[in-house]
C-alpha cells in the first residue's frame, strides 16, 4: 500500500561507531553478511512486501548541459565529499511502521566479527498517485 | 477473447461460486484453485454464449475440479470424506457476503485484504491485481497466497464485521486509476454486489460516497494531469446520473436513523454536488456534516477537513482559529494554512506556505498544484 526506497550508501550516511571497512573483515564474514542480505530479500519475497532490488557501482558520473551545440560537461569520478548509493531496496507495505521495522532488520547484516554493523540506511517514501478521495 | 463470452457474467458469479464450495467445506486455497479451473473451463466450453444455469453449470465444474484435486492428493484424504460427512446446512446468509467478511478478516494487513478481495470477490487476475499496484506479479501471488493462508483456518460460519468489508472497499477505490484496471470503477461494482446481498446503512453510504466522487472525476484533473480543485472545477462535466444515484442511495441509508462515517461522507460529497456554481455550496450545512465526522471517528485529519468548512462557513479568520487547536504536523496542515491565510489576504504568508506544503506533499499532482498555487501568489506585482 506505500513504496518506500531504502538507499545503501557507499559514502554520505553518517558513519556508525566502530565502523570497520568490509575489506577488513574475514571472507567468511563477508559471506555471512551477503547471506544476510539475499535472506532478508527473501523473506520479503515470500510476505509480498518486495518490490525490486539493485546494486550500484560505485564508479558514476554528474553530468550537466553547457549550452546549445557544446557536449555536457562531465564531472566525476565522484569527489570525497559527494554521497555515492551502493544499491537500492523497494519494499512494498501496509505503512511507516513496517518500513522502519524493515529498514532496522537489514541494518542489522552481521559485519566484523558477526556483530550488526548498524548501517545507517536512507528510508524515503514514494511519492504517491493523487488518492481518489482528496476534497 | 471468445466472442459471446461475457466477462462481466464470469467475475460476478466468481465469488457465488467460491462460496459455496467453501461453504461445502472446500478449504479456500483448494476451493480458489477450482474455480479458477472451472472458468478456463467455461472459456473453453461456452464459445455461444453461457449456459441457462451459469452458476449452477460453475459449481458442477468447479466441485467436480475440487474433488479431483482432492483425490490425487492422498494426505488429504481425511478433507476428501469431511465434504461427505457434513450435510450441507442450509445458507444462512448469502454466500458472497461471507465471502467478503473473509476476504477482509481481520487477522489480514490491510494490503492484503485488498488483494484477497480483488482475487477472490473481484475475480481479477493476480497479474492484474499486480498492475494496479505496481508491483511484481510475484510479489503480488506471494501476498495472495499468504492471506490465502491466513483465513485457511477461520471458519466460514462466523459473520465478520461491517466495518472492516467496508474499509477495504474504500481503499481499494481511494487507491486511484494507475493501471490497467480501474480499481475505482472495480471498487463500486464490488461495493453495489455487496449493498445487493446485504441491507446496512453504512454500506449504502460507502456506496453513495463512492458515486458522488466517481460522478466528479472527468472534472478532477486536466488533460495534462493538473489537479483542478473542487471550487474551480468546470461541473457542467460532472455525472448527474451518477449524483442522482448517489444521493437517492444515501438519503435511504440516512433515514434508517444509524449513521456512520461513511454517510457523513457521502453527505458531505453531496451537498457539493448539489451546488450549481461553487459560491451556491451550503457550508453551513456541510460544517454540521464535519461536526458529526468529528464525533463519529474523532480522527484529526476530519477536523482539519473541518477548518476549511468553518473558513467558508464563517470567515477565514474563524477559519485559523480552529486550525490553531491543531497540530501543525497533520498531513495537509501547511496547504488548509495557506489556503486560510490567502482568504484572509495575508498573500506573503499564504505562499510561504503554500511552498512548505508542496515540500511535505506525499502525491506529485498535488505537490506541483501547491507548487503553482505559490509560484501564483509570488508572481503578483509588488504593491
Amino acid at each position: 500500500m506505500a513504496k518506500y526506497l531504502l538507499l545503501k550508501h557507499y559514502r554520505g550516511a553518517p558513519v556508525p561507531a566502530g565502523f570497520v571497512p568490509m575489506d577488513q573483515w574475514t571472507p567468511d564474514e563477508v559471506s555471512a553478511h551477503m547471506q544476510y542480505m539475499r535472506d532478508f530479500a527473501d523473506r520479503l519475497k515470500e510476505s509480498g512486501e518486495f518490490v525490486d532490488a539493485q546494486a550500484l557501482s560505485p564508479e558514476g558520473t554528474f553530468v550537466r548541459y553547457d549550452g546549445a551545440g557544446r557536449p555536457p560537461v562531465t564531472d566525476g569520478p565522484f569527489a570525497e565529499t559527494k554521497d555515492v548509493i551502493a544499491g537500492w531496496m523497494v519494499i512494498d507495505v501496509d505503512g511507516y511502521d513496517r518500513a522502519l521495522e524493515l529498514a532496522g532488520e537489514l541494518s542489522a547484516a552481521p559485519g566484523k566479527g558477526g556483530e550488526p554493523i548498524h548501517e545507517w540506511l536512507e528510508l524515503r517514501p514514494f511519492m504517491s498517485e493523487a488518492p481518489t478521495v482528496t476534497e | 477473447m471468445t466472442a459471446g463470452l461475457d466477462e462481466a457474467l464470469l467475475r460476478s458469479l466468481t465469488p457465488q461460486v467460491l462460496g459455496v464450495l467453501v461453504r461445502r467445506g472446500a478449504d479456500f486455497a483448494a476451493a480458489e484453485d477450482a474455480v479458477q479451473e472451472a472458468l478456463v473451463e467455461a472459456w473453453r466450453a461456452w464459445p455461444d454464449g453461457a449456459p441457462r444455469d451459469p452458476k449452477g453449470w460453475l459449481v458442477t465444474v468447479a466441485w467436480r475440479k475440487f474433488l479431483d484435486a482432492t483425490r490425487a492428493d492422498a494426505a488429504r484424504r481425511r478433507r476428501e470424506e469431511a465434504p461427505d460427512v457434513a450435510p450441507e446446512p442450509a445458507p444462512a446468509v448469502d454466500d458472497t457476503l461471507q465471502l467478503y467478511f473473509l476476504c477482509a478478516h481481520p487477522s489480514l494487513t490491510a494490503s492484503s485484504a485488498v488483494a484477497l478481495t480483488l482475487r477472490a470477490v473481484g475475480g481479477l487476475t493476480t497479474r492484474q491485481i499486480a498492475q494496479a499496484y505496481l508491483v511484481p506479479e510475484s510479489t503480488m501471488a506471494q501476498r495472495i497466497s499468504r492471506a490465502k493462508r491466513t483465513v485457511s483456518d477461520v471458519r466460514f460460519d462466523q459473520p465478520g464485521e461491517v466495518a472492516t468489508v467496508v474499509r477495504v472497499l474504500y481503499l481499494v477505490f481511494n487507491e486511484g486509476y494507475s493501471g490497467d484496471v480501474d480499481l475505482a470503477a472495480e471498487a463500486i461494482r464490488l461495493t453495489r454486489q455487496l449493498a445487493a446481498v446485504m441491507d446496512h446503512p453504512e454500506v449504502s453510504g460507502l456506496l453513495a460516497l463512492m458515486l458522488l466522487h466517481h460522478a466528479r472525476r472527468a472534472a478532477r484533473k486536466t488533460s495534462e494531469g493538473r489537479l483542478v480543485p473542487l471550487a474551480e472545477q468546470d461541473r457542467g462535466r460532472w455525472d448527474t446520473r451518477l449524483i442522482a444515484e448517489g444521493v437517492e442511495i444515501l438519503q435511504a441509508a440516512l433515514a434508517r436513523d444509524r449513521l456512520g462515517e461513511f454517510q457523513a461522507q457521502a453527505a458531505i460529497a453531496a451537498l457539493h454536488a448539489d451546488a450549481l456554481v461553487a459560491e451556491e455550496t451550503d457550508w453551513v450545512q456541510i460544517l454540521e456534516w464535519y461536526d458529526e465526522l468529528v464525533r463519529l471517528t474523532g480522527s484529526p485529519v476530519v477536523r482539519l477537513n473541518r477548518a476549511v468548512a468553518v473558513g467558508e462557513a464563517d470567515g477565514a479568520r474563524a477559519g485559523l482559529a480552529a486550525l490553531a487547536e491543531l497540530e501543525d504536523s497533520l498531513p495537509r496542515y501547511a496547504a488548509v494554512a495557506a489556503y486560510l491565510h490567502e482568504r484572509d489576504g495575508d498573500l506573503a504568508a499564504a505562499a510561504r506556505l503554500y511552498a512548505d506544503a508542496a515540500v511535505h506533499a506525499s502525491d506529485l499532482a498535488e505537490r506541483e498544484h501547491l507548487l503553482r498555487q505559490a509560484a501564483r501568489l509570488n508572481a503578483r506585482p509588488s504593491s
